[in-house]
């Protein structure tokens, strides 16, 4: 009964967050300080993560391959496919819950409890479409362009790792790259981005814009959002591989 | 000229409002007086509508705000002005920004004509030269004093302001008060304080609303209350002995007569 409480607020939330904007110009500078916001203030944890995923991918799956009988591109071949399939969209994903979603929630919760959400309200501003619409656009633009540099840097760190504990040489390691590559992945991961980005903007926001209460409600709606968003990207990463592959 | 009948809202089993009607006059300050729990704010909020109530009918100027849609809100609450308990500033935006947001929003002047517009309402509140200040860096009076001028930045109709002086030391309290009352006078607009300061009842009460658990008990001017008789209002109004012997002693002035004191 709470779940379709809960459920049925968040899509009336979704629903409201439509409307025209009073002031177009004022979105849009609201859309790219989101940007900015969420996607240069997450560079640099995405960046350390996607480059020690590779490395570790490559060392790992090294350590399994004993046998002489399998060629050494292999590695790189499975280094690609694991980080564009899984590590790059889903782990970053959840890390970015964590950073975005604490911040979503905590930003919305603490304008919630301040009384600024419903000043701008008293205005007569939808603060659904203005405050929310532009964290998620901005989740669905920034997001998946993080992946792609997951993706890209996680193979780079693949690569490093590889030739740092001679396990193989970057040529060999380039070669199995291009080997049985399927262009598809890339798709897959790109649609498993686009739903973890709505989910790690839209769940933290529905949770810190119906905060009540002082600050202590801030920290638990921030945790919350978090650990929700979490599951539901695990249960969205199970759907759509058994769906799409 | 805000005007609502039989305003009922409960909350569960809770009826916070039982069908209160009133009318809140324009180019006067109207206050809404009470003890906590008795349902100040939740009038205030429906009569905004940042709550919906469960019965009755509010409007603004002969017009329905309960039957209207959501659209037209949205209209009538750009000649809307509120002042929060909390100041509700922008946290990230400057105290000139703050005052610039709605002309921003709803507005398509050039820059130079909005600064102007922002610099003559910090005039107005006294906070000239403070344009380019964080809320963070400000004291809770020039936050007070900011809220206002953004409130009243588009030159609203109807200003409502959620305990003005809570928090403020009592002359900043009476400096806030003036200024209400002197801008409800000079832009003629309908003014509605929620308040629980005893000062601004007696000072700038033109029109007091008095509620006890969620029913009107009482209505009058800040001049009627030294002469009502009613028991609640007075327990209420005058509940420490300083405040008694002022309202003898102002009965006394009223008589003409020379209060005799203990």
């Amino acid at each position: 009964m709470n779940f379709l409480y809960h459920f049925g607020k968040y899509i009336l939330m979704l629903k409201r967050m439509f409307s025209k904007p009073e002031n177009a110009k004022l979105y849009w500078k609201e859309f790219m300080h989101q940007c900015a916001d969420i996607g240069i203030g997450s560079l640099g944890i995405v960046t350390i993560i996607s480059l020690f995923m590779g490395a570790v991918s490559a060392v790992q799956t090294a350590y399994q391959l004993v046998s002489p009988l399998i060629a050494k591109t292999t590695i790189a071949q499975i280094v690609r496919d694991t980080v564009i399939l899984e590590f790059a969209p889903t782990l970053v994903c959840i890390v970015l819950a964590g950073v975005i979603g604490s911040k979503i929630a905590s930003e919305l919760g603490n304008m919630r409890v301040s009384e600024q959400i419903d000043a701008l309200e008293i205005m007569g501003i939808n603060t659904r479409t203005y405050l929310i619409m532009p964290k998620i656009a901005a989740a669905l633009v920034t997001i998946p362009m993080m992946v792609i540099l997951a993706m890209v840097l996680g193979i780079y760190g693949g690569r490093l790792a590889g030739a740092a504990s001679n396990i193989l040489s970057t040529d060999t390691y380039d070669r199995g790259l291009m080997e049985n590559f399927m262009p598809y992945n890339i798709t897959f991961a790109l649609v498993k981005a686009y739903t973890f980005a709505f989910i790690i903007s839209s769940i933290p926001a529905y949770f810190g814009y119906h905060v009540q209460g002082g600050a202590l409600e801030i920290g638990r709606s921030s945790t919350k959002s978090v650990v929700v968003s979490c599951i539901l990207i695990l249960l969205a990463d199970y759907m759509l591989a058994a769906l799409l592959l | 000229m805000i005007e609502f009948n039989n305003i009922k809202k409960s909350f569960g089993d809770k009826v916070v409002l039982d069908g209160i009607s009133h009318v809140m006059e324009t180019g006067k300050t109207n206050l809404i007086i009470g003890t906590s729990g008795s349902g100040k704010t939740v009038l205030q909020k429906c009569l905004v509508g940042l709550l919906e109530p469960d019965a009755g009918e509010i409007k603004y100027d002969q017009v329905s705000f309960t039957e209207m849609n959501e659209e037209d809100r949205k209209l009538l609450r750009q000649n809307i002005g509120m002042l929060f308990q909390g100041s509700a500033l922008f946290d990230s935006m400057t105290v000139e920004e703050n005052v610039r947001f709605p002309l921003d929003m709803f507005t398509h002047d050039s820059i130079a004509n909005k600064l102007h517009r922002v610099n003559e309402v910090l005039a107005k509140v006294n906070l000239t030269g403070s344009n380019k200040k964080f809320p963070a860096e400000i004291s809770g009076g020039m936050k007070k004093r900011v809220g206002i001028a953004r409130a009243i930045v588009l030159k609203p109709k109807y200003l409502f302001c959620d305990e003005p002086n809570s928090g403020l030391d009592p002359k900043t309290s009476m400096v806030i008060d003036q200024l209400i009352k002197d801008i409800t006078i000079e832009y003629n607009i309908t003014t509605v304080i929620n308040t629980h300061d005893m000062n601004s009842v007696m000072e700038i009460g033109d029109n007091i609303l008095y509620l006890v658990n969620g029913k009107k008990e009482w209505s009058g001017t800040s001049k009627d209350i030294i002469f009502s008789e009613n028991k609640l209002l007075n327990e209420f109004i005058f509940a420490s002995e300083f405040l008694q012997d002022a309202k003898q002693m102002r009965m006394y002035e009223a008589k003409g007569k020379s209060f005799p004191g203990k």
